[in-house]
């Protein structure tokens, strides 16, 4: 007869086929319904840290020894909190979408909180005018997407293999999926 | 002392540019207890920075960066260094520092953890420089 794996895989769908509509609704429920959670907890964070983006993914090897390629950093980013040299901040040049982690180190701020900063990464010889705006010279409070307040080392490893990888992307939301809508609740 | 020249790092106008020579003495030491040393199982490095702190007529708080050091954990936590130069130029946003009586230079550092909270520390004890009212024209650097 067949091998011990085609028949696990005839059971799969056996179940597939056997699970009425009701059952079928009930599962594609629940997949929702993890969904929304995880969307209303990543929101509840943007509210809380003042962030658009609370967790980032480092993605260059400019602020070693410090952080690695896939270290995750997790912002804050409360309109009161001064911007003072020293500070690492994550920042999004203006017309790009990568957020880049550097140091701050030069501030020159006005009587009435208008301030205007340099950033430069901690393992690069220069400073980060280069990576600005054609003409921009200096760095706003509104460019600033937050400041790192803590961090975890390597979990952010499987965001990059996402990334560069989209075919291990797919398979993981394949089997997500496929695990959610067949599980049963017994 | 101190020249004004053109900031060739960043705008196209003339800015004062200000040279500081220093030493630093330091003992880094853990926040809760001022005996035990910082590196405990959990700091991976130390990023240290000497900056300049003073206000200007431009800007009421100008901050520059002008030496950082990574100690990594194992390093001597005691620093004694002498006649160091800065390592970065240390131009002002304008012609602020001439005649500047208050410059303050204090060394913090930004501790880095294995995994965790960043704080970043200002070291107690700091020094005020003043700037001369006059520039330097011939000394080289």
């Amino acid at each position: 007869g067949l091998g011990p794996f085609p028949g696990a895989a005839m059971d799969l769908f056996g179940d597939l086929r056997r699970m009425n509509k009701r059952q079928l609704y009930y599962q594609v429920l629940n997949f929702a319904m993890i969904v929304s959670s995880a969307l209303m907890i990543w929101k509840g964070l943007i509210v809380i840290t003042g962030s658009e983006s609370p967790i980032v993914v480092v993605l260059s090897g400019s602020m070693e020894p410090a952080f690695h390629r896939g270290d995750l950093l997790f912002l804050t980013n409360f309109h009161d909190d001064p911007i003072r040299a020293g500070e690492i901040v994550v920042f999004k040049v203006e017309g790009r979408d990568i957020p880049i982690v550097h140091r701050v180190i030069k501030i020159h701020e006005k009587e009435n909180g208008n301030i205007k900063f340099l950033t430069k990464g901690d393992n690069n010889e220069v400073d980060d005018r280069g990576l600005y705006k054609e003409g921009q010279n200096w760095l706003e409070k509104k460019d600033v997407v937050g400041r790192a307040r803590g961090f975890l080392p390597y979990v952010g490893m499987v965001t990059i293999i996402m990334n560069d990888y989209p075919k291990f992307k797919y398979a993981l939301l394949a089997v997500m999926g496929a695990y959610v809508l067949l599980k049963r609740e017994s | 002392f101190r020249k004004n020249v053109e900031d060739f790092t960043g705008p196209r106008e003339r800015s004062d540019l200000g040279f500081i020579t220093f030493d630093i003495t330091a003992d880094i030491l853990n926040e809760k207890s001022y005996l035990e040393i910082i590196f405990d199982w959990n700091v991976k490095q130390l990023f240290l920075y000497l900056s300049a702190e003073y206000s200007t007529k431009n800007n009421a708080l100008n901050q520059v960066v002008l030496w950082d050091k990574i100690m990594l954990r194992g390093d001597n936590p005691r620093l004694f260094l002498k006649d160091m130069k800065s390592k970065y130029f240390f131009f002002d946003d304008g012609n602020g520092l001439k005649g500047n009586r208050n410059i303050t230079l204090t060394l913090s550092w930004n501790v880095v953890p294995n995994a965790g909270i960043l704080p970043l520390v200002t070291g107690s004890g700091h020094v005020s420089v003043p700037f001369p009212d006059t520039y330097e024209t011939t000394k080289s650097y």
